[in-house]
């Protein structure tokens, strides 16, 4: 549980040198494949960091470098000040949460939780013990002495949680735990999952590449790409304030408007509106829920215009709406759900909703 | 696995590695012997081998009455395939797809004789031939030769069945085609791979099948009994040329037969024997 | 799926034939084991217990019939300690040559069992391959006897010939292990050798049952070996049957001895499967 001071310092990304885990330009070569470029990114004690990525991000890979089945080509990975990746993984105080869950089949779920305890020779009751609590914790009591093959997919994520969280690491990694989990399934695991982490207040690495998933549960968000980090920030700043692009459009829907800046004024097509940056082009991005649909109270800086309704996406309490303007813009608005959207609208947006973005660089 | 492992661990790999170096070692020891000798001018036996000659393999050509049991074991193979395989192809669908009473005891029986030492079902044969006052000869060998490679003939389709799409079959039959076409334009082609892999191994394990063949022999021996014979008179060096050259053939046909599952996919034979033969 | 014609016609010609080449035979077997043997060397169909009465109190047969068992237990232990570690390697260590060392293994298992046997005799008799390179090695300064016509012989044949056998299934099971319990063992802490006896050895058991009653029960059937390279102290209880069908002729008491090998073979698999089943968590 990140204190306001450090929640504060991490909205821009960094952290103060205190970190718990610090990877330090980890880069990752897979025979002729560049998998990871160069990525240093600072964990602290008690956050809970999400890195998400589209498969072949890279995302994985970085997880598995923590976690010690891969060992990276270049770059270093200190845990407290101390080198972790010279260490093999049964010596580091990281435990994973693998995708398939990965329980021990022969073993009942009682002995798959205690596992990591009998290997550190552990007093039996001391095991017993700290088992209990465990299971307690995820909610799997009643089936302490089912096999893995006899229980559900929900039940065995819960206990391959709670193996991982009995030997009390300094860091827990879960590598997409929720994947294989029905929608309304996962929702409900998310918020068991955040909640889980602030109640043990160890600090969670956890992969996605559902940016939904990521916004719901994290501190922070690292969005990977093509082996790049394209941008570390908090859910919200990284939503209201995307970096690049991709980010923007990665993360929620947008709008990208290529806008040219000249004498004080942006120009995008027919839309203008006044604004005091030097001149140049810049790509913005303007989120549909930021485009409302002009009333006759609208705030004198709006930026305004007119446009036909192409196609609409019902999403229960909203819509999205597609809109062809006559200077050749197209937008996605996100409107109140009415059925009597039609034909031609007009639509107001506030300017500094317009947010500069980078191109994001190309990829060999 | 890629990650660092302790130095414990990192010894126990070098023991494996020797291990594994000794194992080899031991397994194809015999064979290389049995290949340098044949070369051996002084004949079986003896250290260091010297007088490289092509003797041995000379005399051996010369021996009509090998090539006349070659012959008849290539008679034999080939017989034996077209049995187990027209009984096996059958049998590999009945399992992998229809329900009948008895199929479990029917399972355990096609594929006892893998398991079962070659002179139980020698003999029960000898016993039935002699009931049915059927003089032994190269068709009672054919006969115990097929019955006994059924099972490995089931085993090879039926894994070959697994691999199957069955939504292609059930295309076929959607677009209105009927069971037999189905079979013939579908299936079949499908279980190509297989059946020439099993064909493959039915008749190289033929050609090498002896012991049901010691009980079932009639007037004619086939290639292995006619070297029990030589060997039962005593040791003579053309037998290492002989037994060279079967190695060179089982070597291809075992080689060929790899690479034919490989390319199907299906590189486990134990898996499926587990799982049947059990 | 499918009609009744169809699966008649695909269940019907194997289960003919193999009730009648197979199942028949062995109850014919079953029958013989109760006929006798008349004055003029002609079965008689007389029924009778006498056969296997002679089986229990006929000391070579029980002898040999031990021996055997013996035998055989010494070839699948030598064969299962050859055979695992190759597997555990195979499968866990040997990575990009995996395929290679695969094909190297059951290359041998496929060539002639006969041509094998017969190999061993060539380097164990005593102006054989071994005897000879001891002796100039200045090793040993005589032949040494007990190489070949011993159960030493016949056990170190057996175990060449069976290792393949049981390192087949044992590969299989080993392959079959999800490679992310060995990594999820790993990350609770535990070393490559906590891992293996905690994880991979408990799942490889039903390879290991497999394999383990392959080369038992192949081997104590076996008669090729003791007859090529026993000699009279590595008699096994197949000879004898092989001898009563042969020179000693008593078919109806071969018959009693065979088809107590058959119950003996296939209760050994009965209750190696039941094991098995006991082992197998997917």
């Amino acid at each position: 549980m990140l204190t306001k001071d450090q929640s504060e310092s991490t909205a821009s990304g960094t952290l103060d040198s205190a970190a718990l885990l610090d990877i330090r330009k980890v880069a990752k070569t897979f025979g002729q494949s560049v998998v990871l470029r160069e990525i240093s990114l600072k964990v602290a004690e008690g956050e809970f960091l999400t890195i998400l990525g589209e498969s072949g991000s890279g995302k994985t890979t970085l997880l598995r470098i923590i976690a010690g089945f891969e060992s990276a080509t270049s770059g270093e990975v200190c845990m407290k000040g101390e080198r972790l990746d010279l260490l093999p993984p049964y010596k580091r105080r990281v435990n994973t949460v693998f995708q398939h869950y990965a329980l021990f089949p022969h073993l009942t779920v009682e002995q798959n939780v205690g596992y990591g305890l009998r290997v550190e020779k552990q007093a039996e009751s001391e095991i017993t013990a700290r088992v209990e609590q465990a299971l307690a914790r995820v909610k799997m009591t009643a089936h302490a002495k089912a096999k893995p093959s006899k229980i559900s997919g929900g039940q065995q994520q819960r206990v391959a949680l709670a193996r991982a969280l009995v030997k009390r690491p300094q860091l827990l990694l879960l590598d997409e735990p929720l994947s294989a989990l029905d929608a309304n399934l996962r929702r409900q695991m998310q918020v068991e999952l955040k909640s889980l982490q602030r109640e043990v207040g160890i600090a969670f690495v956890f992969v996605t590449h559902d940016q939904e998933e990521a916004m719901v549960m994290s501190d922070r968000i690292a969005l990977l790409r093509m082996g790049e980090l394209e941008q570390v920030a908090s859910p919200r700043d990284i939503y209201s304030r995307p970096a690049t692009a991709y980010t923007a459009q990665f993360i929620g829907h947008t709008n990208l408007l290529q806008t040219v800046a000249q004498g004080g004024i942006v120009r995008c097509n027919s839309l203008s509106w006044p604004a005091p940056i030097p001149d140049g082009p810049a790509l913005r991005s303007l989120r549909p829920e930021n485009i409302k649909v002009a009333g006759s109270s609208g705030s004198q800086d709006a930026v305004r215009f007119r446009g036909k309704l192409q196609h609409r996406a019902f999403h229960g309490s909203t819509e999205l709406l597609q809109i062809e303007c006559a200077d050749g813009l197209s937008f996605s608005v996100r409107a109140p759900a009415r059925s009597d959207w039609q034909g031609e609208l007009e639509f107001e947006f506030d300017p500094a909703d317009a947010v500069a973005v980078r191109e994001s660089a190309e990829r060999p | 696995m890629d990650f660092l492992m302790s130095a414990g661990a990192l010894r126990s790999s070098r023991w494996l590695t020797l291990h594994a170096i000794l194992v080899f070692a031991f397994l194809y020891l015999p064979i290389a012997v049995l290949i340098v000798y044949s070369f051996n001018g002084p004949g079986v036996g003896g250290f260091p081998p010297r007088d490289l000659t092509l003797d041995w393999y000379r005399t051996l050509f010369a021996d009509g009455a090998i090539w006349e049991s070659v012959g008849n074991s290539l008679l034999v193979a080939a017989c034996a395939v077209a049995i187990a395989l027209g009984l096996g192809i059958p049998a590999a669908l009945a399992l992998d797809r229809a329900q009948f009473p008895g199929k479990a005891v029917f399972r355990r029986l096609v594929l006892l004789p893998l398991i079962l030492p070659g002179i139980i079902t020698g003999l029960s044969l000898l016993m039935l031939f002699n009931e049915g006052h059927i003089k032994l000869s190269l068709l009672t060998i054919v006969l115990g030769h097929g019955t006994a490679l059924i099972s490995v003939a089931t085993t090879e389709v039926f894994a070959g069945l697994q691999k199957l799409d069955r939504a292609q079959e059930e295309a076929s039959l959607d677009l209105g085609a009927n069971y037999w076409q189905t079979f013939l334009r579908i299936t079949l082609p499908n279980l190509k791979l297989s059946i020439i892999g099993a064909a493959l191994l039915i008749f190289t394990l033929s050609m090498d099948e002896i012991a049901v063949s010691f009980f079932l022999i009639g007037r004619n021996n086939t290639l292995p009994l006619e070297i029990w014979g030589r060997l039962r008179r005593g040791i003579t060096p053309e037998i290492n040329a002989i037994s060279t050259i079967i190695f060179v053939f089982s070597l291809t046909a075992i080689t060929l037969w790899y690479r034919l599952r490989k390319a199907e996919g299906t590189t486990e034979v134990a898996a499926e024997l587990i799982d049947t033969a059990g | 799926m499918f009609t009744r014609a169809y699966r008649t016609v695909i269940t019907m010609p194997p289960l003919l034939w193999v009730s009648l080449f197979l199942l028949a035979p062995y109850l014919l077997m079953f029958c013989y084991s109760f006929w006798s043997l008349s004055a003029s060397q002609t079965i008689v169909h007389s029924w009778s217990l006498e056969n296997y009465r002679q089986l229990l109190s006929v000391e070579v047969y029980w002898q040999t019939l031990l021996r055997s068992m013996w035998i055989a237990a010494r070839v699948m232990l030598f064969s299962l300690l050859l055979g695992y570690p190759l597997a555990y390697f195979l499968s866990f260590r040997a990575a990009a040559r995996k395929d290679l060392f695969y094909q190297l293994v059951i290359i041998p298992l496929w060539v002639s069992y006969l041509v094998r046997a017969y190999a061993w005799k060539t380097i164990l008799g005593s102006d054989g391959v071994l005897n000879t390179l001891l002796q100039y090695a200045h090793l040993t300064s005589h032949p040494l006897d007990f190489l070949l016509y011993s159960p030493f012989a016949v056990v170190l044949t057996l175990t060449h010939i069976y290792t393949p056998f049981t390192f087949l299934p044992i590969y299989a099971s080993l392959e079959h292990i999800p490679r992310n319990l060995v990594e999820a063992s790993h990350d609770l802490g535990a070393s490559p050798a906590q891992t293996f006896w905690r994880v991979i050895f408990p799942l490889s058991i039903p390879g290991v049952l497999a394999g383990a009653t392959f080369a038992f029960v192949l081997s104590l059937g076996d008669f090729l070996a003791p007859l090529l390279l026993g000699g009279p102290s590595g008699i096994m209880i197949s000879n004898i049957v092989v001898s009563l069908f042969g020179a000693a002729y008593n078919w109806p008491l071969g018959a009693a001895i065979s088809f107590c090998m058959l119950v003996l073979v296939v209760s050994l698999l009965f209750f190696s499967e039941r094991l098995e089943k006991k082992w197998i968590f997917s």
